[in-house]
């Protein structure tokens, strides 16, 4: 499907968005892996979430089409990963709720957010 | 009768909300309210399981959308196993529950939700609907290992829920791929458009090797199983045997629904990779797992690295592909279920009449606790495979599936699990019944406990709900070998479907 004779340049112009996705991908794990401090990691994963969301919506892209609303000419653009995406931000943001509750429970007992003072403090335990 | 299936998932997230409410009125009202659910629950499961084995397949479509434009909920022979199991196992858990765990409605609601998530898993035909309820049970899994009252448990729920979200992502982002080159979700679909699509293209094993990791990550499929130890063994006893029993659990069910159902055997047998990368992860996983699991000292732990071993071996079972070997993955899928719930739940017995949590404490256990002990021995050689029980029997039809299908490096691998399971449970059987306590007995209420929980707290005294549930598991372990064969029988059609 993908015009390998247009050169990268093209391809990236004509793919930015799919380009975006996996840029916010990487952001988001590198996020999550390198930052130590834990409220920067549940922004790290929101990050990953959203490549993933920006993924689906770019999938259901029509050039030139219509919002998928009956008095509208077609085509349209397909409503389906729309509303897919609607219910995975939901369950991205009571993640995100939880996440926050549990850090807030952390701070309590620990009195810090950084995981490499969390891992000295626990050594005791 | 399909109108049943919807209820199945329905009837304990409208439980959850009633403990919720109930908790508005009166406080410790959770547990009986679970209770009666969880009854209502194994009798909806056992007789929409009858009615599943008699017609083969029921399929139920919600709302009156038909397939494959609406969510169709899907039963056959595998997934009326599956949620047998969860009705069941959720309902002995609840037994010990009762003295042994959290006591609050929130935690009977959660409780109640991470059921209905796991059934939900289970009974859904719709690739998209299945990574709802995978958050769904993931989100109260982390709120129930967050459920203890140490900060042990917060900061476990915490790595179990960024790592388990990645995984979730991951599957998101592989359905993705999948919907993008097929435009469908309906699974059933999605396995005729996916070989329409060809199995050879980048985009199908590009959905494949994201929904792969990413249940890889779900099942703790080393080297993707960090979260799992620190979760079991950072959680409350009663929840650690709950998740150890069904969440993994569940989650090797799906990665066998989407290997077999949507991208289909003849997937696997045109794309060599995709197969390859299951029998890698399967190999890893029983060495690894095991080899973790003799270094430990702390016996949860040392559980959890038990389990990452034992999927190891379900996902072989699942990679040999003949219809030997998945019936083997099946029952070591529900055999490991009871096994190492139960071993779970002898542990926190354990701890709460004794406090010992360490693998050198459990010396002479056998003469203070000797139902406790010989129950855990039992289910420990369960584990390691010793004929006539569970363990041995799903363990005995993977290895004839390896030899069957000519996988001779892998047959030997799983025949050394045997071995290796055996190296972490001798030595502590060792422990249990031939040495003596090394100094004069501690009181039980002087032994310093590194995690008190409620049940210490009110004496140390272990229930007759805790004894049962304990034995139940124990029992079923060394008796339900022999419901092998029949078993079998009842899965044949279903299996034939799956491998066609």
């Amino acid at each position: 499907m993908i015009d390998l004779a247009a050169g990268p340049v093209d391809l990236l112009a004509t793919r930015s968005y799919y380009a975006g996705t996996f840029l916010l991908l990487g952001i988001g794990a590198y996020v999550m892996i390198a930052s130590p401090n834990l409220v920067k990691k549940v922004i790290g994963l929101n990050v990953f979430q959203t490549g993933i969301f920006l993924f689906f919506i770019t999938s259901a892209y029509v050039d030139g089409a219509a919002n998928p609303v009956l008095e509208h000419a077609g085509p349209y653009v397909s409503p389906l990963p729309h509303v897919l995406i609607l219910t995975a931000i939901v369950v991205g943001v009571s993640l995100t709720a939880v996440a926050l509750g549990l850090i807030v429970r952390i701070y309590d007992e620990y009195g810090t957010l950084e995981a490499d003072v969390l891992r000295e403090v626990r050594t005791d335990e | 009768m399909s109108d049943l299936v919807p209820f199945l998932v329905a009837l304990p997230l409208v439980a959850a909300v009633v403990v919720l409410f109930a908790g508005l009125v009166r406080d410790r009202t959770g547990w009986p309210i679970a209770v009666l659910a969880g009854l209502g629950h194994v009798a909806l499961a056992g007789y929409v399981a009858v009615l599943t084995f008699g017609d083969g397949r029921i399929s139920y479509v919600v709302g009156g959308f038909e397939s494959p434009y609406g969510i169709e909920l899907v039963m056959d022979g595998l997934s009326a196993a599956v949620v047998v199991l969860i009705a069941a196992v959720s309902l002995g858990i609840l037994a010990y529950a009762r003295t042994a765990g959290p006591r609050s409605n929130a935690f009977y609601a959660t409780y109640l939700l991470l059921v209905g998530g796991l059934t939900g898993v289970v009974v859904t035909g719709d690739v998209f609907n299945m990574y709802v309820f995978i958050e769904i049970s993931g989100l109260t899994a982390y709120a129930l290992v967050a459920s203890g009252e140490t900060g042990r448990s917060a900061v476990a729920a915490l790595k179990y829920l960024i790592v388990g979200t990645v995984g979730a992502s991951l599957y998101l982002l592989g359905v993705g791929y999948a919907y993008i080159g097929t435009g469908t979700l309906n699974v059933a679909d999605l396995s005729v458009k996916l070989a329409e699509v060809g199995h050879a293209s980048t985009l199908v094993q590009t959905a494949f090797a994201f929904i792969a990791i990413g249940l890889f990550i779900k099942v703790a499929v080393f080297p993707l199983h960090t979260w799992q130890p620190e979760a079991y063994a950072g959680a409350p006893d009663s929840v650690s045997g709950f998740i150890a029993a069904l969440v993994s659990t569940t989650f090797a069910y799906a990665l066998v629904r989407i290997s077999l159902d949507v991208f289909t055997p003849a997937f696997f047998a045109e794309v060599e990779l995709a197969r390859t990368l299951l029998i890698a992860g399967a190999v890893v996983s029983i060495v690894a797992g095991s080899v973790l699991a003799v270094s430990q000292t702390e016996i949860k732990r040392m559980l959890a690295y038990s389990s990452v071993s034992q999927f190891g071996l379900v996902l072989a079972g699942l990679a040999i592909m003949n219809e030997t070997a998945l019936i083997g993955a099946t029952v070591h899928l529900l055999g490991h279920a009871i096994m190492k719930g139960g071993l779970f739940l002898a542990a926190g017995l354990i701890a709460t009449a004794t406090g010992a949590r360490e693998i050198s404490e459990y010396e002479g256990l056998s003469e203070r606790m000797p139902y406790a002990a010989g129950a855990f021995a039992v289910l420990a050689f369960s584990m390691v495979g010793v004929p006539p029980t569970l363990g041995f029997v799903g363990k005995f039809y993977i290895a004839l599936g390896a030899v069957q299908a000519q996988l001779w490096p892998l047959a030997a691998v799983i025949l050394a699990s045997t071995l290796l399971t055996l190296a972490y449970f001798a030595r502590l059987v060792e422990r249990m019944y031939f040495r003596e306590p090394a100094q004069s007995e501690p009181e039980p209420a002087a032994t310093p406990d590194p995690q008190p929980d409620a049940m210490v707290a009110d004496g140390g005294r272990p229930s007759l709900g805790m004894y049962a549930a304990v034995l139940a598991a124990a029992v079923l372990a060394a008796v339900l070998g022999a419901a092998v064969v029949p078993f079998a029988e009842l899965l044949d059609p279903t299996l034939e479907v799956l491998l066609s």
